[in-house]
Parts: structure tokens; C-alpha cells; sequence
């Protein structure tokens, strides 16, 4: 994916961890640390991307990226304009790049885009004028980059390095574009093992070739892990094909206090949320001492400005003070 | 008119036959090659020293688009475009809109067929009535309307007892069944091979058992219905080991790859390419070795472009979204000539593959040069350089994954029924 780099090889789009150098993994994190006190302040924000304009374009419904994102952007001083553009709109009438042509007409300078369709903003960032940057707020079920790296910056807070980490995702792995981001972005930063945790059905074909170590039973894989990252399990995998029931799901890969203690002493619980409690995760588990979900959507915001002045191309030292 | 195509190497696998000769041709048939016939004097004479003669390819999928999606294509533009690939004959695929599946829209297509004065279209008819699985298609009517076979394309059929009906049905009317094997439940949602790169993209995928269940069943009802089948596009290394034991057990199927599956695997997609969209999936490369070694060791009969052009918006649009398949008319030869240059297997198996095992399959009289047949010819210049591009595509359908490459090999010559159609020397 060297469609997201400049020629100088740095970000022009963020599409996906994939094919991107640990330096430039680093670089985003470092950024979005000098970002993270902006938030703490009386006066939440900083002047980088004054006068630019950043369109939200949700072709899925979402709630917390799409706010996070937003508040991102008015940290930086951009404008920003949201618009939920129902499936059916472009499925039936206007095309994809018809839509996108007029978003243009309107002069915005960056798309943050969620769309249900794998490659969606692959394919959006190869249509789009030169000028413009785009940003993928999840596609699919391919990638979720700024998710991924908020959940890295999560983890480098508590953890303070990535090498000998041992990091279990556990859940709906075939499904999910958090996953796949998460298991690039932690083999980039070097961890020692990424597992991937679940039923059979819920585990893609071949996903050792992606790098990461598969287990059937949640006990067996979140021993002796650093870091335990719950998957949302989504309503429509329950009662299927997939999955009996949610209370046998709970049963057999929730994360309960009991099954926590298997994990290393002193490992950290995340969640991209909303939460399902009672069918991935247990409430004492959610909101105990060794949770850090919270923190998670907090640094959501860092994460995010620190990768829109990037693409941007505008100083991120800048935004410390 | 009468005809001397003079010069070229003359490859005619019917009758064995690969020598620099002359071919003459008089009342739309061969009438010889070698010496000229006592007392022939030609209307012209065309000089195709440095090239080289085969018997006109004809392509088993040909998705003419019309009628129902003029805007992707017409029988008109399409039955040029393959002129002008060195196709003579083409079938029609039934999944127009109407569909073939009754007489009245075989008469329609070919009259517009005739129109376009290019390559012969051919009908193949519906298997089931609109392709739905549910209620057989007027086979006898499409049989007298002129249908070569019948088919219900890549629709699958998810009632077993009506696909075994239809193969009954078939039977009894003495027609060839095309036969796709798919499995509804296992395909219905993919859009590419199960495998490493769909997990890497997050595409839902069509695994390999999908095929493998289908040609079992469908080799299942084939023997015990007693029908004339043809597997079309097989995909998985798998399928042809089982259509392979088949035959050695006495079973008398026919089968073709598509030229995508022998070219590329699902790794040509890397980051979302929509032309390599393809149904069936491009697999693995252990698959296409096999698909190959198929077509070298004669295990598969032929090989099919599966021709599908589609309008830009069709393609430009995340890959999930976009529509199936490749227009293959133009590029066809040059990758052909390509698998043969990277020793897939030899020229002449390769042009048997294009003309005279299609040619079998639709028991047409044609795909050979032998005296008596009918005068469909292709010339090609097989170290002619040509670069792709939208303006040199003759199919209206510009969805090539050879956009802008430069290619070897171009058809300069295309003569039907004695006629030319298309002709590119001087």
C-alpha cells in the first residue's frame, strides 16, 4: 500500500497499518503524546488546521469514531462538516465517485471516511483530487488504523514498550477490521506474540500466515498474556450459524475475574467498545482495577489529531503548547 | 468469393498439421492446403508470410449484454470486437434481460447478429426458467430455435431435485447441459478465494469446498441422468482431479478453464484491484499449475475467455461492489501467447484448446482447417507489440487488467464463412 505515502514517504492518506514502517507507527504515537495535554487545558484547542475543512462521511452508522473524529478536528481548529450518506443513496442512484465529486465542489481538504465495504477508502482515496487527504474511520471488515493506533498508544502508556509483549485478541476475529489492524500494527511495533482467540467460526481462514497464533479456548489463550483485547461480539452473530446463543458464548469465551487471573498479573483489559456486558466481558471485569477501556476512547481523540496534521502535513510539535 | 492466404505457418490440430502452406478457400469452405486445386485462380490473394493460420477460436461465454444492458455492450460491438480477436464463433451466454430463455429472444439475438455482419453467435438457453432454479426452461422450443446447449450460466441452482430434473429433462432432448458447478449456500456471499489474501482484505470468501461439493454433485446427477454435460471454468486444483478420475472411470464430460485462471491467482488482487473481480474466484497458485498441467495433459478440453464487458461505473467502485469479470475478446491472443512463451504448454495445444475442443463440445462441424469446412480462419502476427489502451479496445467493455500494458501477439486476419471480416494487412 504505497498509494497512502507522498513521495517523500510520508502519510498523505491513512488507510491502513499495512505495508507502514515502525517508524512511521512511532512517529504517529510520539505525536499524538505531545497532542494527549491539549485535552487536559481550560482551552481545548490549537490553531494547525485553521481554515481547513474536514468532511465526516459515514456510509455506516457510527457514533463514538464519528464524534471522536470531531472533536479531533475542533481541537485543531478545523471546520467540519458531518454527512450520514445512507447505503441506499449511492447504491441506487448516485455512484460512489459522483458523490465524491461533489464533496469536492463543496472544497473540502480531507474525507474521514466509515463505509461497510472492504477497500472503501482505498478506492475513495484513488478518486479523490490531489489536494485532498483521506482518513479511514473503518471499512469493512479490512482495516481500522486510527483505532488501531489508539489502542497501541493504550498500550505503550501502560506498558511502556512493545518487545516481549505478549498481546490475545480474543472474539470475532473474522469480522473484524479492528483485529486485522491491531494484529499489523502490534507486529510492526515488535511484540513478542499476537494470539487470536475464538471458535473456529469466528477465525478466518489462513490468519497465520497474517501473523498471529491461533487458540480455540479462551483459557489456553490469554495465559500468561500481557495484554487481553476483547472484540465486540456484533448482534447478528449471535443466534446464527456462527454461534448458538450469547449466554453460551459468555459461557465458553467470556472474560470473567476467574478467567482474567490466567492472564499475567499485571495485564492490562481493552475493549474498542461499546461494550456487550455479560457476553464479552464481565462488568467487574470492565470496570476493574485492570481495565483501561476508558482510556481508550481519551486517547481516541490524541490519536486522531496527531494522524489528521499529519496527513495534513502540519507540525505536530507545534501542538504541545 | 475465392481466397489464397498464402505464406503462413498453418497450425490445424484436427488434422495434425503445422507447415508453412497456402489455404484456399472457395463457396465459404476450405477447399484445400498444400498445392493449389487444378485450374483455381483466386478473387485475391492475401500474403501472411511471417504469421501464422489457424482455424477461427470460438469462445464457449460470451456475455453479449444485449438484450437488457445495452449500456455495457451490444451484440454489435461485441461480435466485432471478437472478429477482430480471431473469434468466428461465439456462444451467447442466457443471461440477457430477457432472458434466453424462450424462442422469441433466440430470434431477437439472432437477427442482431446478423446485423452486425461479425463473428456467429451461437445461443446457449436458459437451464430453468429466467435462470431462477425453480421451473424448467422450454428446452424443446430452445432446441428447434437453434440453441447449441443449455445452462443456467453461474446462476447456482440451490434445489438439488430441480437441477436433477432439469438434467433428466435435457436429456431427454438430446441436449449438451453447461454446466457451472456452484453451490449456492457456500458461494452466494464471497467475492474472491477463501484463502490468505481474503483474510488480508477483510473480503468475505468463496472457499475451495464450494467447487469441489458441486462438481461431485453435478458428476453424481450427470451419470445418472445420462445427459451430455460440459464443466464450465473450473477453478480449483481439486475439480480437475475429480473430473479426471471421472473420465478414467468411462464418464463422458467435457471441461474448460478460464484464461484468467490459468494467467493469475487471488494474489493479482493485492489492494483491491477490481479487474481481477473474477466468478469463478482466481485461486491459488498450487491451483493454477494445476489448471495448466490440465490443459497440457488434455485432462480439461478447452480454454474460455469468459468474455464480460461491463461499463466504467461497474468497475469503478470498492471491489466488493464491482461487477464480475474481465473483457477478454481483445487481449485474448496475446495471453494466450503469453502462458505458451512461459511454457504453460505448447502453441499447438493451445490453439486446439481455443478451436477445435470448443468446436467438439458444440458438435459444430467447425475448429478445423480440413477440406470441406467451413472457411473460419484466424491470422495472427505473434510478434506484432501492441499497448492496451481505451482507445485500441474494440469491446465495449474496457475492463482489462491489461490496461496500458504493451502485449505480443495481435490477430490481423479473421475470415468467416469465407468471408472477411476483419483485416489489418495492407
Amino acid at each position: 500500500m504505497k498509494q497512502q505515502l507522498d513521495d517523500q514517504g510520508r502519510l498523505k492518506h491513512f488507510l491502513t497499518i499495512e505495508n507502514l514502517s515502525r517508524a512511521l507507527l512511532v512517529e504517529v504515537l510520539d505525536s499524538a503524546e505531545r497532542f494527549a495535554p491539549v485535552g487536559e487545558r481550560a482551552v481545548k484547542n490549537v490553531p494547525l488546521l485553521r481554515g481547513k475543512t474536514v468532511a465526516n462521511l459515514f456510509f455506516e452508522p457510527s457514533t463514538r469514531t464519528r464524534t471522536t473524529f470531531e472533536l479531533a478536528a475542533k481541537r485543531l481548529s478545523a471546520d467540519i462538516i458531518n454527512l450520514n450518506i445512507a447505503a441506499s443513496a449511492t447504491s441506487k442512484g448516485e455512484s460512489l465517485s459522483d458523490t465524491l465529486r461533489t464533496l469536492e465542489a463543496m472544497q473540502c481538504d480531507m474525507f474521514v471516511v466509515r463505509h461497510q465495504n472492504s477497500g472503501a477508502a482505498t478506492f475513495i482515496a484513488s478518486q479523490v483530487a490531489p489536494h485532498i487527504s483521506v482518513i479511514n474511520a473503518g471499512d469493512g471488515r479490512y482495516a481500522h488504523p486510527t483505532q488501531a493506533m489508539l489502542d497501541m498508544f493504550t498500550i505503550r502508556r501502560a506498558k511502556q514498550r512493545f518487545d516481549g509483549l505478549v498481546v490475545a485478541i480474543v472474539g470475532d476475529i473474522a469480522h473484524s477490521r479492528v483485529a486485522r489492524s491491531e494484529i499489523q500494527a502490534l507486529n510492526t511495533l515488535g511484540v513478542a506474540e499476537v494470539r487470536v482467540v475464538g471458535p473456529k467460526t469466528l477465525i478466518p481462514n489462513k490468519i497465520e500466515a497474517f501473523g498471529a497464533k491461533v487458540f480455540n479456548r479462551i483459557e489456553s489463550g490469554i495465559a500468561g498474556a500481557d495484554v487481553v483485547i476483547m472484540l465486540r461480539l456484533q448482534q447478528e452473530r449471535m443466534n446464527s450459524a456462527l454461534l448458538p446463543s450469547a449466554q453460551e458464548y459468555f459461557q465458553a469465551y467470556g472474560l470473567t475475574e476467574r478467567r482474567l487471573k490466567l492472564a499475567a498479573n499485571d495485564a492490562i483489559v481493552m475493549h474498542p467498545g461499546p461494550i456487550n456486558r455479560g457476553i464479552e466481558i464481565d462488568s467487574a471485569v470492565a470496570d476493574g482495577p485492570q481495565s483501561v477501556i476508558l482510556s481508550q476512547v481519551t486517547h481516541g481523540i490524541a490519536v486522531r489529531m496527531a494522524v489528521m496534521s499529519l496527513v495534513m502535513g502540519t507540525q505536530a510539535t507545534t501542538g504541545a503548547n | 468469393m475465392s481466397l489464397c492466404l498464402a505464406g503462413a505457418r498453418v497450425i490445424d490440430p484436427a488434422t495434425n498439421t503445422d507447415k508453412r502452406t497456402n489455404v484456399y478457400i472457395d463457396g465459404g469452405r476450405i477447399l484445400k492446403f498444400g498445392r493449389p486445386p487444378q485450374g483455381f485462380t483466386p478473387d485475391e490473394t492475401i500474403d501472411l508470410r511471417g504469421q501464422i493460420l489457424t482455424p477461427g477460436f470460438i469462445e464457449l461465454a460470451a456475455h453479449l449484454r444485449e438484450p437488457g444492458f445495452e449500456y455495457k455492450a451490444t451484440i454489435a460491438s461485441e461480435s466485432k470486437a471478437a472478429a477482430a480477436g480471431g473469434f468466428t464463433s461465439v456462444c451467447c451466454t442466457p443471461d440477457t434481460l430477457p432472458v434466453i430463455d424462450n424462442a422469441s429472444v433466440v430470434e431477437h439475438i439472432k437477427q442482431r447478429a446478423r446485423g452486425a455482419r461479425a463473428a456467429r453467435v451461437l445461443c446457449l438457453g436458459a437451464l430453468t426458467h429466467g435462470l431462477e432454479g425453480n421451473v424448467l426452461a422450454e428446452m424443446y422450443a430452445l432446441k428447434e430455435s437453434g440453441c447449441v446447449a443449455v445452462t443456467n450460466a453461474d446462476h447456482a441452482i440451490r434445489d438439488t431435485a430441480v437441477l436433477r430434473h432439469a438434467l433428466a429433462y435435457a436429456a431427454s432432448n438430446d441436449l449438451a447441459v453447461f454446466l457451472h458447478p456452484v453451490e449456492y449456500w457456500l458461494s452466494h456471499d464471497g467475492k474472491m478465494h477463501e484463502g490468505a489474501v481474503s483474510t488480508r482484505l477483510g473480503i468475505p470468501g468463496i472457499p475451495e469446498a464450494e467447487e469441489i461439493i458441486a462438481v461431485n454433485r453435478d458428476l453424481t446427477l450427470v451419470e445418472e441422468t445420462g445427459v451430455r454435460a460440459h464443466f464450465c471454468r473450473l477453478s480449483s486444483a481439486r475439480s480437475i482431479g475429480l473430473i479426471a478420475r471421472a473420465r478414467r472411470a468411462g464418464l463422458r464430460v467435457t471441461a474448460d478453464v478460464a484464461l484468467s485462471n490459468l494467467l493469475f491467482t487471488d494474489r493479482n488482487i493485492g489492494s483491491f484491484d477490481p479487474n481481477f473481480h473474477l466468478r469463478p474466484p482466481l485461486r491459488e497458485a498450487r491451483d493454477r499449475t494445476r489448471l495448466r498441467s490440465s490443459i497440457r495433459k488434455r485432462e480439461v478440453d478447452a480454454i474460455c475467455g469468459n468474455h464480460e464487458p461491463h461499463d466504467a461505473d461497474s468497475k469503478a467502485t470498492p471491489f466488493s461492489l464491482s461487477a464480475p469479470g474481465v473483457s477478454s475478446f481483445d487481449t485474448f491472443l496475446p495471453a494466450l501467447l503469453s502462458l505458451v512463451e512461459q511454457g504453460a504448454f505448447d502453441l499447438n495445444t493451445a490453439i486446439a484448446a481455443v478451436s477445435q475442443a470448443p468446436a467438439e463440445i458444440l458438435g459444430l462441424s467447425a475448429g478445423t482447417l480440413a477440406p470441406g469446412a467451413p472457411a473460419d480462419i484466424c491470422v495472427f502476427d505473434p510478434a506484432q507489440q501492441w499497448t492496451v489502451s481505451n482507445n485500441n479496445l474494440v469491446s465495449a467493455g474496457k475492463n482489462t487488467p491489461f490496461l496500458h500494458q504493451t502485449l505480443d501477439g495481435k490477430v490481423t486476419l479473421t475470415v468467416i464463412d469465407g468471408r472477411i471480416v476483419y483485416n489489418t494487412n495492407g
